[in-house]
């Protein structure tokens, strides 16, 4: 049984179909790769699979109990973390702070109202480790907003490992970073596979070659293809959006 | 600019040097207030706003929710408290208690409403609300009075048990609040450093990503709403107390507006001593413009426009500015920033 299983997700806003028949499913440990045009519907499957929106109809199942149409704030608790295309931290806290709001053990002192809220030494130990995982070690102090753009995608991987997901969903994690940060990002997504289900969307083919163990490509809301790497450079899709890239 | 955030994750320290000096300026004030040409009833008016503003404050400034309707609360400790000590018994304990529960409960119930609504949606509810409590204390003549109020409203004594303390005089009522205060202070410095008060930043710098980290985000505004409805329900209680009465006029939307008017001014938005600074500029000008002209208000109102256009961080971020002149490239370790 897949780790994550979507099953016929048809979601529409208004009159507009943007989801018409998607499945998918994510083998645990493996990293998974959603490929597609702009405007395919991507980012909009990752927000229904995440809970920000609730598909019309279709089930989604996180080891075989479904968690369709939950909240963003349950789906997150029962194991599924995200970033974002769009950059999305806590902007005015410390490097340490945005790590720190995400981990359980800081949510379950979320009652506490006259304890310090970072006094516990185990919290900011297991905050530093994440940022060591994530290249920022030793930044902690820093405003997140004074990062580089890579550094800030970097942290918000932090954010999401912070949460201890059992499904990491990345929506275009390498998108305006250079070469090297591309790279770096590379490394670490190698070094995460081990421990984590990660699904990632993307447009850089040669990173997304690289790295996923299965590719689905996403066209007009549905699923046109899905393979192995080696299995889609045949896909005429993929070849003719490719330019050659990957040859 | 700095940020109410912004603060070293370190744990936060109980007593901090504002605090000093803040303690020290009110626990003097009275020896002083009467050279400067002001008076002892001004004292007790400017520390039960600072409690209200302050309260206000872990709503507005931290949790980033704009609530243009916080009068009502102060209204209904007001009216809670006068009711307790006409129609339950003269306590000054029981009345403040009543001041704060009644007032927590329209909390409940108005932050219930609103807690799902964002931004004008809002602020407008929040004025709705207001404008409904205000309208309410008008009209329901055999509760409150009508439009001349809860007249007569005694100052029960401080009881301590082993001693009584009258409060009759506005000498030992002024230390009396002031004490408030302090606590006041203490509580909500504890909370805003605490986890609570930190997730209510989160939510108010990225209301999204905390709900992608497992926060159930209408909980924690709800909690905050009510909060803050408690401290301007203690406020309102002392406020019948030091007038002895209790009035329609604090909970419309004019004096609501005013309180916003206060924290902004102070500089609320980027510090916890902000809606402290504006609420004494508020005071005090409102003393000595007030003095001058009759149009003081006007020219209140001026400043406050030139603040939001030319300083948005208000008297708290021009102090910090001018305290703590950051050196270029400095890795920001920010620790200084603490009481700021
Ligand atoms: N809330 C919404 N209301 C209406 N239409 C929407 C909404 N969200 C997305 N869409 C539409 O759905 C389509 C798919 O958008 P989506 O963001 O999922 O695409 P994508 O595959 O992630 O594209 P990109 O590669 O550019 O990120 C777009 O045409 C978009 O305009
Ligand atoms: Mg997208």
């Amino acid at each position: 049984m897949a780790l994550f299983e979507a099953r016929n997700i048809h979601k529409r806003f208004g009159a507009r179909v943007v989801l018409e028949d998607i499945s998918l499913s994510f083998e645990e440990g493996q990293v998974s790769g959603i490929m597609g045009p702009n405007g395919a519907g991507k980012t909009t499957c990752f927000h229904v699979l995440t809970g920000r929106h609730a598909p019309d109809r279709g089930e989604i199942l996180l080891q075989g109990r479904s968690i369709v149409s939950l909240p963003p704030q349950r789906v997150a608790r029962l194991g599924v973390a995200r970033s974002f295309q769009i950059m999305n931290l806590f902007d005015d806290s410390t490097v340490l702070e945005n790590i720190v709001l995400a981990l359980p053990a800081f949510r379950a002192r979320r009652r506490k109202l006259f304890s310090a809220a970072f006094a516990d030494p185990g919290l900011l130990d297991a905050a530093r480790g994440i940022l060591d995982q994530v290249g920022l070690g030793g930044r902690e102090w820093e405003p997140s907003v004074s990062l580089s753009y890579g550094d800030r995608r970097a942290l918000e991987i932090g954010v999401a490992l912070a949460a201890q997901p059992r499904v990491l969903f990345l929506d275009e994690p390498t998108s305006g970073l250079g070469t090297e940060a591309t790279q770096n990002l590379a490394q670490l997504i190698k070094r995460l596979r081990q421990r984590y289900t990660i699904v990632i969307i993307e447009h850089d083919m040669r990173f997304l070659f690289q790295l996923a163990d299965r590719i689905s490509v996403i066209h007009w809301g549905q699923v046109i293809a899905e393979g192995t790497p080696e299995q889609l450079r045949a896909n005429k899709w993929v070849q003719r959006s490719a330019l050659g890239e990957l040859a | 600019m700095p940020t109410l955030s912004d603060i070293s994750p370190r744990s936060a320290a109980w007593v901090t040097p504002p605090m000093l000096v803040l303690g020290f300026v009110m626990l003097s004030a009275p020896l002083w207030l009467g050279a400067v040409g002001l008076y002892q009833y001004l004292g007790i008016e400017i520390a039960i706003w600072m409690i209200y503003a302050l309260g206000f404050n872990l709503l507005f400034g931290y949790t980033g929710l704009h609530s243009f309707g916080h009068g009502a609360y102060l209204g209904v400790g007001g009216y809670a408290f006068g009711l307790f000590q006409h129609h339950v018994g003269s306590s000054l304990w029981g009345g403040l208690a009543a001041a704060i529960l009644a007032a927590g409960l329209a909390g409940v119930l108005v932050g219930a409403a609103v807690s799902h609504r964002r931004g004008i949606y809002f602020a407008l509810l929040t004025i709705a609300f207001g404008q409904v409590f205000w309208f309410s204390s008008i009209k329901l003549h055999w509760l409150t009075g009508g439009e001349d109020g809860l007249l007569n409203i005694p100052r029960p004594p401080l009881d301590l048990v082993f001693l009584e303390v009258p409060l009759g005089d506005n000498l030992s009522l002024y230390y009396f609040v002031v004490a408030v205060l302090a606590l006041a202070i203490l509580a909500l410095w504890r909370m805003v450093n605490s986890p609570f008060g930190r997730i209510l930043q989160a939510i108010r710098q990225n209301e999204m990503r905390a709900a992608f980290v497992g926060y159930e985000v209408w909980r924690f505004k709800l909690m905050a709403f009510v909060l803050s409805a408690m401290f301007a329900g203690l406020a309102g209680g002392l406020f019948a107390m030091a007038q002895e009465s209790a009035y329609p006029d604090v909970m419309s939307l004019h004096q609501s507006g005013l309180i916003v008017m206060m924290v902004l001014v102070g500089g609320g938005l980027v510090s916890f001593w902000g809606p402290v600074l504006g609420v004494v500029l508020y005071f005090v000008a409102r003393d000595v413009l007030g003095a001058l002209t009759e149009t003081w208000l006007l020219w209140y109102g001026l400043m406050f426009m030139a603040m939001v256009m030319f300083r948005p961080e208000g008297l708290a971020g021009v102090l910090h500015r001018l305290r703590r002149r950051p050196e270029p490239g400095a890795t920001p370790r920010p620790a200084a920033s603490e009481g700021a």
